[in-house]
């Protein structure tokens, strides 16, 4: 890591971010989860330059197509320009400020600010301003004021991803070998490369830290007994044929892994047993059992086995963009309003290609499961409702959390690549929290992508 | 949502009793909900009941009708439900662990500008109603948090003997994104 912290928010009480993020102890201050300042320097120092989900390619197909999503505190327009190129813009005037697009999807050849009338192309160039010749002629250079436009844009099997930052690596980098578990969100059930599409949108606020809601996705499984209801009813898809718990049990017999990478993210996926087996699934619905059993045998045989053993389950891309793997699958992505609240938008996928009655199954899942009208997920909201809640108070601050669960029981690059544990584990929200820390002390690029030559040069 | 509006007069007293009759049912409905009496609120809604409630987006003025309100039979919506999963979110209530309805929610439901819609075959011997009507449903759960939900809903009832069955409910909350953390309430 680098060296002092360079301007590390302070906590109330004057300590610096090193002793309220304390890995050794394996200890973290409530402040982060509640301090203005500190949410004040996310905003500044993280969300400025880390890589962010914005969206999906299924969501603008057309040239003109636009898709109003957010970064950070921010408002931004994914869109693709009369020639097809990918854009994503602060959708805010330039001239003052005034938000260009207030629709959330369409198709458009400008976008024209409300305001005073400046419009722009979709590919952001400031086309019209009022009465031009008359007052602006000489002066206003209108190839400076295109919309301000990221730094770095990255399409990834479908997915869109941004950064403000121009030194940010490339966003393959970023992602290092975490691009493997990610891959088994967006790749087709049967293993062909991307596919997938977008079939809704949830957007709800939730007065909680954004934090709360990465972690829980970041591998956070010791939080099960939270969705004790649902296990006991049973709402999967095979629940109408007798069977509990809130999905299938589509990982028996495999191996649980939690791995955490050198950038941030962290993942909880699943090795298959060395020969995997289709286990059966959606047994109320022959057709879906049918489709997904073929997708199990086809993956097998397109990837090879090795490759196949590989299924996800949960997991977060630093900062802020959180998956499901399978049962439901989707994108989360926890966008920061303040320390106590937060904006969620969950993106949910199928395979583009997949028969209508398969999407049909899915999408009922996804919605009895996920969100704030899920039956599963309700429940996640009420905890971090109170846990962020419940860590506002002088007192509690005194006290930090306890991320001490399997302190150093991990091995690297095995049996994967990244700091693997075979054990339900913290060491996820360790590593994150180490890559959060860095962000907030300005850390340089080599350090946030946690690469050992520049680590070990600094210690 | 929308239908002809057509002067009262036109309406004969058969059309009013029976008005009178729905809007009654629609208050015990509110009644048994507000009395947290779940299971007996399930016994009114038909064994076919469609429980929809889509999801209200900000579009340009023209395309509304397109394009305002996801569909139901179609992608995402914030419901769009059977009776089993509407008795299932019952049953999770009654496992006492639903932590985000455990401690139970107080509500009160209003229900208000209650009008049929549709009648068939006729108001004298009506075996299925089209009803429209507005909500107000207020929410408290354990100290601070309450929660205001607004919007108008559509509703379908079919007659069984004396009674009502609710075979259609399609709720409009007016919200685009939703200013809750939970729809752990029924609508």
């Amino acid at each position: 890591m680098t060296s002092a912290p360079m301007s590390a928010g302070p906590a109330s009480d004057g300590r610096s971010l090193r002793e309220m993020i304390d890995l050794d102890r394996g200890t973290i201050s409530r402040d982060i989860f509640v301090s203005p300042d500190l949410f004040r320097d996310e905003l500044e120092k993280l969300f400025t330059r880390a890589w962010l989900f914005v969206g999906h390619e299924s969501q603008i197909p057309n040239p003109g197509d636009f898709f109003v999503s957010r970064m950070g505190s921010e408002s931004v327009i994914l869109c693709r320009d009369q020639a097809g190129t990918v854009h994503v813009f602060l959708n805010s005037c330039r001239h003052r400020g005034m938000k260009v697009c207030r629709y959330e999807q369409g198709n458009t050849s400008l976008f024209v600010c409300p305001y005073h009338s400046w419009s722009y192309t979709t590919d952001g160039r400031l086309q019209g301003v009022p009465l031009f010749r008359v007052l602006y002629d000489g002066t206003l250079n209108r190839d400076e004021w295109s919309l301000i436009e990221v730094a770095k844009l990255a399409r990834y099997k479908g997915t869109v991803w941004a950064s403000w930052d121009p030194d940010a690596p490339e966003f393959l980098s970023y992602l290092g070998d975490a691009v493997d578990h990610l891959d088994e969100v967006l790749d087709c059930r049967d293993g062909r490369p991307g596919g997938s599409e977008v079939i809704g949108l949830h957007k709800w606020i939730l007065p909680a830290n954004w934090k709360f809601a990465a972690e829980n996705f970041l591998g956070d499984t010791y939080h099960n007994p939270s969705h004790r209801s649902v296990d006991m009813i049973g709402i999967g898809p095979s629940a109408q044929r007798g069977a509990k718990g809130r999905r299938d049990n589509e990982y028996e017999g495999g191996q649980h892994v939690w791995v955490s990478f050198p950038a941030g993210h962290g993942v909880h996926s699943i090795l298959s047993r060395p020969d995997p087996q289709y286990g059966g699934s959606y047994q109320h619905y022959p057709e879906v059992d049918a489709y997904f059993r073929h997708c199990f045998e086809a993956r097998k045989r397109r990837l090879g086995i090795e490759r196949a053993r590989l299924l996800p389950f949960t997991g977060n891309i630093f900062p802020n963009a959180s998956y499901h793997g399978r049962q439901p699958r989707g994108i989360c992505v926890w966008h920061p309003h303040g320390p106590g609240e937060t904006e969620a938008w969950r993106f949910f996928l199928v395979d583009a290609d997949a028969p209508a009655a398969v999407k049909d199954v899915l999408r009922r899942f996804y919605m009895r499961y996920s969100g704030p009208a899920g039956m599963t997920e309700q429940d996640d909201m009420e905890n971090w409702l109170y846990a962020t809640a419940a860590s506002q108070g002088p007192i509690a601050r005194r006290h930090p959390f306890n991320y001490q669960q399997s302190m150093g029981a991990y091995r690297t690059n095995d049996p994967l690549p990244g700091d693997v544990s075979t054990q339900m584990t913290e060491q996820n929200a360790r590593n994150y929290y180490r890559v959060y820390r860095a962000y907030l002390e300005g850390a340089p690029w080599q350090a946030l992508l946690g690469r050992p030559s520049v680590d070990a040069a600094a210690e | 949502m929308t239908d002809t509006i057509e002067p009262p007069r036109a309406r004969g007293s058969a059309w009013w009793t029976l008005t009178q009759e729905i809007a009654d049912f629609l208050y015990r409905e509110a009644d048994l909900l507000d009395e947290r009496k779940f299971r007996d609120w399930l016994d009114l809604l038909a064994e076919d009941i469609v429980y929809f409630m889509p999801i209200r987006r900000n579009v340009k003025f023209g395309q509304h009708a397109e394009r305002e309100n996801t569909r139901q039979g179609e992608g995402i919506s914030w419901f769009d439900e059977d009776k089993w999963t509407l008795g299932k979110r019952v049953e999770q209530i009654l496992t006492g662990v639903h932590y985000a309805e455990e401690p139970l929610s107080r509500t009160a439901h209003l229900v208000s500008n209650i009008r049929l819609l549709d009648v068939r075959p006729d108001p004298d011997h009506a075996a299925e109603v089209e009803v429209g009507c507005r909500f107000l449903i207020r929410q408290n759960r354990v100290e601070y948090e309450t929660t205001t939900f607004v919007g108008r809903r559509r509703d379908r009832l079919r007659r069984v003997g004396d009674d009502w069955r609710i075979t259609r409910r399609e709720i409009l909350l007016e919200q685009n994104i939703l200013l809750a953390k939970n729809l752990s309430i029924f609508f």
